[in-house]
């Protein structure tokens, strides 16, 4: 057993875990957080996509104890703390992305993800920032429509604050793209 | 699946790790980003006893250069690569063929050097380094050695890594002067290479005076096109001549047939992604 440290949305977490224990498991598992589902298991789908440390990872395929000392955002993390849904679980509400709805974690952090290195993306940069994310709805026409909003409402909505610095932006973008 | 038990380790050093890795021998495998790892272990295609797990060691990330050499540290992740600025500079072929691994959440983990070590020959990064002629710089008990990317791939997923040696940084020769194209092949979005053409092409004016092209998934390692690379030396910078040397890529190939793709499809996919690439790569579009 190995001890960890982590912080998953904004709670702090000590546990003994098996090595072999993949991220994912740690969060539903031992956590609760059943919000981040399991799909293909074979580092595929995207599904299980969670942030760790600022970037989007998938986590079926990173072991707990490599999360030790980080910091995790999952899909149940994303709305303010008076329930107030995320900018991006509003568009898919209202632009009708999801039908079964077991892909929608994963596309929602993938698109967090994205939205912070390009603020303003075209659809095509959408699908390639979303390649790793499969969705078996075939939703992906509404899941695109409902990205392309919510960066279109976040860039109304969140002037840059100067100074700011976005968490992995490129130089070309820093400074217009804060973290979502 | 869940990965069969094995015990953890997590050395601070790259000789603490070298230590771990002699005293396991054979039975531990090196853990850096896990992309290419932890899906084998989800599997249980394989059962190592140990992992060493080196993503945290000081040192082995990030890019610098060193005179007419562009040193990339091995836990230099897939996107930290494709986005370095010294990369794009000296080594836009490796920054094109790693932008196409995988996904960008697989990027984010997978790591330069747990690509090359995994040595899938399905690879984008295996081909690009090969074409661009690096050293990987390999760390052991008795320090360090360079070996060639040319002597680096042995055979399907082997490499010259001994069990207690680890990969440690790839220094690639600047090709500022090289024009470059990374062609792949693939069934899905995120799917690995049918097949991948990596392609350097130097002109001078009219002609066409070197070329190096690394095909990925033609055989058990990626391999060098060294006939097509002999036809196209002193060519004719002209889509006829490209197209001609380009019919001689898949030649001294051992494609294996499997679900994606039959042997001698792969060959006429060598041709045609050889003639693609290198067109590319000579500004001939």
């Amino acid at each position: 057993m190995t001890r960890i440290s982590v912080k998953v949305d904004g709670t702090a977490y000590e546990d003994e875990v098996e090595p072999r224990l993949l991220l994912v498991h740690y969060l539903r598992d031992r956590l609760g957080l059943t919000g981040t589902p399991v799909g293909c298991d074979t580092t595929n789908c995207g599904a299980c996509m969670v942030d760790l440390d600022g970037k989007s990872v998938k986590s079926c395929s990173v072991l707990a104890v490599q999360a030790d000392g980080g910091e995790v955002t999952t899909i149940q993390g994303l709305a303010s703390a008076d329930g107030e849904w995320h900018p991006l679980q509003r568009a898919f509400h209202e632009q009708h992305a999801l039908q079964c709805g077991f892909c929608t974690p994963g596309m929602i952090m993938a698109a967090r993800d994205l939205l912070r290195e390009n603020p303003d993306p075209t659809p095509e940069e959408v699908r390639e920032g979303l390649e790793g994310n499969l969705c078996r709805c075939t939703g992906y026409m509404n899941i695109v429509r409902a990205v392309l909003a919510a960066a279109a409402e976040e860039r109304r909505h969140q002037a840059p604050e100067p100074g700011a610095v976005a968490e992995h932006a490129e130089p070309s973008t820093a400074g217009s793209g804060a973290p979502v | 699946m869940i990965p069969a038990s094995f015990e953890y380790a997590r050395p601070r050093t790259v000789e603490e790790a070298v230590g771990q890795l002699a005293l396991a021998g054979e039975e531990a495998k090196v853990l850096a980003g896990g992309q290419s790892l932890l899906p084998i272990l989800r599997m249980r295609l394989a059962f190592p006893e140990l992992l060493v797990d080196v993503g945290r060691i000081p040192g082995l990330r990030g890019v610098r250069t060193d005179g007419d050499t562009l040193v990339i540290g091995a836990l230099t992740s897939h996107h930290d690569v494709v986005h370095d600025p010294l990369v794009r500079r000296h080594a836009g072929l490796l920054a094109a063929a790693t932008a196409t691994v995988a996904d960008p959440a697989v990027r984010h983990r997978g790591t330069i050097g747990g690509s090359l070590a995994h040595a899938d020959p399905a690879g984008d990064v295996p081909a690009a380094v090969l074409a661009l002629d690096a050293e990987l710089v390999v760390q052991g008990p008795d320090g360090r050695r360079s070996v060639p990317a040319r002597e680096f791939f042995t055979d399907y997923l082997q490499t010259a890594l001994r069990p207690d040696e680890l990969l440690v940084e790839v220094r690639v020769p600047k090709a500022d002067a090289w024009g470059f194209h990374y062609e792949k092949f693939q069934l899905s979005a995120q799917a690995w290479a049918v097949v991948g053409v990596a392609a350097l092409v130097r002109r001078d004016d009219g002609r066409i005076v070197e070329s190096r092209v690394g095909l990925s998934n033609m055989g058990p390692t990626p391999v060098r096109a060294t006939a097509c690379e002999e036809a196209l030396a002193g060519a004719d910078a002209a889509p006829d001549a490209v197209a001609s040397a380009a019919d001689s890529a898949a030649e001294g190939t051992r494609p294996a047939s499997d679900l994606s793709a039959s042997a001698e499809y792969r060959e006429h996919l060598a041709r045609v992604l050889t003639r693609r690439a290198v067109l590319a790569a000579a500004d001939l579009t």
